[in-house]
């Protein structure tokens, strides 16, 4: 096949120096790079992000502890949840997106590469901008340096008279800038996914990493400009003097917390939906069939996209809405089950009757089956409005979201990982350490956020730095900071058969997995122009028609 | 595996798929759009809702002259895009040349507007709630009208300099969407500002 290869970079990589090769992933617009770029980003601040909860962790293993003072335990838990949602799971997304969208539909590049750099750039800043607040936020009044008004940030709290300083203004730009790097990011992905299919390719055999995230992008949009948007209104209020959300002058903060969660609700799903993309391309091939219901799997995500955007006010439940609001977001969220059952049927549809594999990414895809389905009946019992009056801004809530965000998107997210790792380094990542980092990580998540419900049932609330003895919440505490620990040491392991691997793992070959889609097809990692020829495909699965042409899936499709 | 494992086949059917450019500038404007929905929603909500004055009703006056304008230059940019696309670069290049002026004029009478709110009405952003809603939705409008405004000036540089060819007239056409929509904001903002807000 050498005379089919182009030879587009004849480039001795060994032989370079150092600078020249830092240069050109600064300045790269390759989405491969760029992958990488948003993947190593994302990982940096995992590490930061989970330093904050341990943080957090360790202050309420017992009552009335001393590790931290109040004010940094507000900034922690801000910087915790921002770091996480903006600049760790979004990123994580993005890159994976990046990397494997123009693979897996056949094309060179995303649709524009320039953006493509300038958006991951905007989104570094956005998370330098966020950090840069430790030092730099201490401004006239020395009140506190890093955000310390939660991740929601409501009403009042980040008006001049309780925010003064700029802590709170760090916070407000660097999501100002990220969203703009993620709506940059949002547009490339539409524009690859519509514009760039290889010849035959046409929506329905599309794979469904490239349709899931096509509904990703397209809530991006709808979402995240909300988002933009109440981001500038409160950068008038505090530098212009405005009134948006000015109770004195009778602005509203409610109207803050339906633009804030108008964002906030679809973002779970923007996070969420990659992660569905994820499981659907990991689940058929270690089950070695096709995926189930392709076409409801499809139709389901659509309707995902479409009903998420009007449940937001489902987290809004305690303030007072009226009956009618009450009932109207307590239904939508209901509704929003049906396609999400749908999808968790499909997958066990596809493994009923496989023949199953247990390797690493096939076990975290199935963690993140079951561990999805409790997140998502906590959620129903949460989108109850009588049950959320009850349990809202507890401890019950924080244990819901941890279970969707680490039990669900972080597990498809290290699924994936281990998957593709193949592909984008050319070596297997230990198999062993997978394990390994499988068993603890699952043992360490239980007993973290298993555990974490009961003190919200018992009435602990969230965001309390710390705790009375005798309420019955110490013993539940305790439990889940050492599950914590469990955690952060899963996550060293992973760390470290990352690095290991990079260096000493199996060589991958183009195709370990036998999978069906077509970044399998080029070499690991894949040359820079991705394909020497743009493929042609006539299924779903183009691998399985070249690996068996007896039997080609185009004859029933 | 080879890397060319996938053969072409011997007949091509038809194979196309909609232009990058377009579909990247439809999605721009929808996240545009989700923006302005936003601050029309909070202008709405606070309409009335002033603690002191100066109220709507007060002190705004219809722009009727450089509504006008503005929504004359859709027309101008259309009849722009169609000239280069007829391969008619000089009529492409005045028709420009006007768009740019309506949109100029249109920017002019927001700033003496303004002008007469601030100095003559005493109407800041942090006089009250109208002032807060008023200048950031007029303020998100005429901030798109000006980066319009930036682009199509370097069109024009690009006309002046020879560089314009009838094949880009697509690249003409994709950025006139964009200068569509920011007619149709000002039709909304129009509406609620000028017409119910009032």
């Amino acid at each position: 096949m050498a005379s089919e290869t182009i030879a587009l970079s004849v480039v001795n990589h060994g032989a370079r120096p150092i600078g020249d090769r830092l240069h050109e992933w600064v300045v790269t617009v390759d989405h491969k790079k760029l992958g990488i770029l948003y993947i190593l980003y994302a990982l940096m601040f995992l590490v930061i992000g989970g330093i904050e909860a341990t943080i957090m962790r360790i202050q309420l293993i017992v009552p009335h502890n001393h590790f931290v003072s109040p004010e940094v335990f507000n900034r922690m838990f801000t910087m915790h949840g921002t770091t996480m949602i903006f600049f760790v799971v979004m990123p994580f997304l993005f890159g994976f997106a990046n990397y494997l969208v123009p693979l897996m539909i056949g094309a060179r590049d995303m649709a524009f590469p320039r953006l493509n750099a300038f958006s991951f750039w905007l989104m570094a800043l956005g998370g330098f901008l966020l950090y840069f607040s430790f030092v730099g936020g201490n401004g006239l009044y020395g009140a506190g340096n890093a955000p310390d008004v939660g991740w929601w940030a409501y009403a009042p709290l980040t008006s001049r008279a309780f925010s003064p300083g700029h802590s709170t203004d760090y916070w407000t730009l660097a999501l100002l800038v990220s969203g703009f790097g993620s709506i940059g990011t949002a547009i490339n992905i539409i524009a690859t996914i519509l514009c760039l299919r290889c010849p035959g390719m046409t929506l329905g055999k599309m794979p469904l990493l490239a349709w899931l995230n096509l509904v990703m992008a397209g809530m991006v949009i709808l979402a995240v400009s909300p988002l933009t948007a109440a981001q500038m209104m409160l950068s008038i209020d505090r530098y212009l003097g405005g009134h948006f959300f000015d109770t004195q002058a009778g602005g509203s903060a409610t109207i803050w917390m339906h633009f804030f969660w108008i964002f906030g609700h679809p973002e779970v799903y923007v996070l969420v939906i990659p992660a569905f993309a994820f499981a659907s391309e990991i689940i058929p091939v270690f089950s070695r069939k096709p995926i189930f219901g392709y076409p409801v799997m499809v139709a389901a995500t659509v309707c995902i996209g479409f009903v998420s955007m009007s449940v937001w006010a489902h987290h809004m439940f305690t303030i007072g809405m009226n009956s009618y609001a009450n009932s109207f977001f307590a239904i939508t969220t209901m509704a929003v089950g049906v396609p999400t059952g749908i999808k968790i049927f499909n997958w066990i549809g596809t493994m009923w009757g496989g023949k199953i594999e247990f390797k690493t990414p096939m076990l975290f895809c199935i963690g993140f089956l079951f561990q999805f389905l409790i997140a998502g009946l906590t959620g129903i019992m949460l989108g109850t409005a009588p049950f959320d009056w009850q349990l809202g801004g507890s401890y019950f809530v924080v244990a819901h979201f941890h279970y969707m965000i680490v039990g669900g998107i972080l597990f498809a997210l290290f699924g994936a990982f281990y998957y593709w790792f193949p592909k984008i380094t050319g070596r297997m990542l230990n198999e062993t350490l997978g394990k390994l980092h499988f068993w603890l990580l699952l043992i360490g998540f239980h007993l973290t956020f298993d555990v974490m419900h009961i003190p919200g049932l018992l009435g602990m609330p969230r965001r309390i730095y710390t705790y009375e003895p005798g309420r019955g919440w110490e013993v539940w505490n305790l439990i889940v900071t050492i599950g914590t620990f469990i955690q952060g040491i899963a996550m060293l392991l992973f760390v470290a058969n990352l690095i290991f691997s990079y260096w000493k793992g199996l060589k991958a070959g183009n195709d370990p997995w036998d999978a069906w889609t077509l970044e399998w097809s080029v070499s690991s990692p894949p040359p820079e122009y991705n394909f020497p020829r743009i493929p042609v495909v006539k299924s779903r699965r183009p691998l399985w028609d070249i690996k068996h042409p007896e039997d080609p899936d185009w004859k029933y499709e | 595996m080879s890397s060319t494992a996938i053969a072409r086949p011997p007949i091509e059917p038809e194979w196309a798929l909609p232009s990058r450019g377009r579909v990247g500038m439809f999605s721009l404007i929808a996240a545009e759009a989700a923006i302005f929905t936003i601050f029309v929603v909070a202008y709405i909500f606070y309409i009335g809702k002033s603690l002191s004055g100066p109220l709507p009703k007060d002190v705004l006056e219809l722009p009727i002259f450089g509504t006008f304008c503005l929504l004359s230059s859709s027309l101008t940019i259309h009849l722009a895009v169609r000239a280069l696309r007829n391969a008619k670069v000089g009529a492409f290049g005045l028709w420009w040349l006007l768009t740019i002026a309506l949109g100029a004029i249109f920017l002019v009478g927001t700033g003496r507007e303004w002008r007469r709110l601030i100095f003559e009405k005493g109407l800041t952003v942090s006089t009250n709630l109208f002032g807060t809603t008023y200048y950031s939705l007029v303020g998100l409008h005429a901030f798109h009208v000006t980066a319009g405004l930036i682009f199509l000036t370097i069109g024009m540089i690009f006309t002046l300099l020879g560089k314009v060819k009838p094949e880009h007239s697509e690249r003409a056409d994709i950025f006139s969407l964009y200068w569509h929509f920011v007619d149709v904001v000002w039709v909304v903002v129009f509406i609620v500002v000028y017409v119910i807000g009032r």
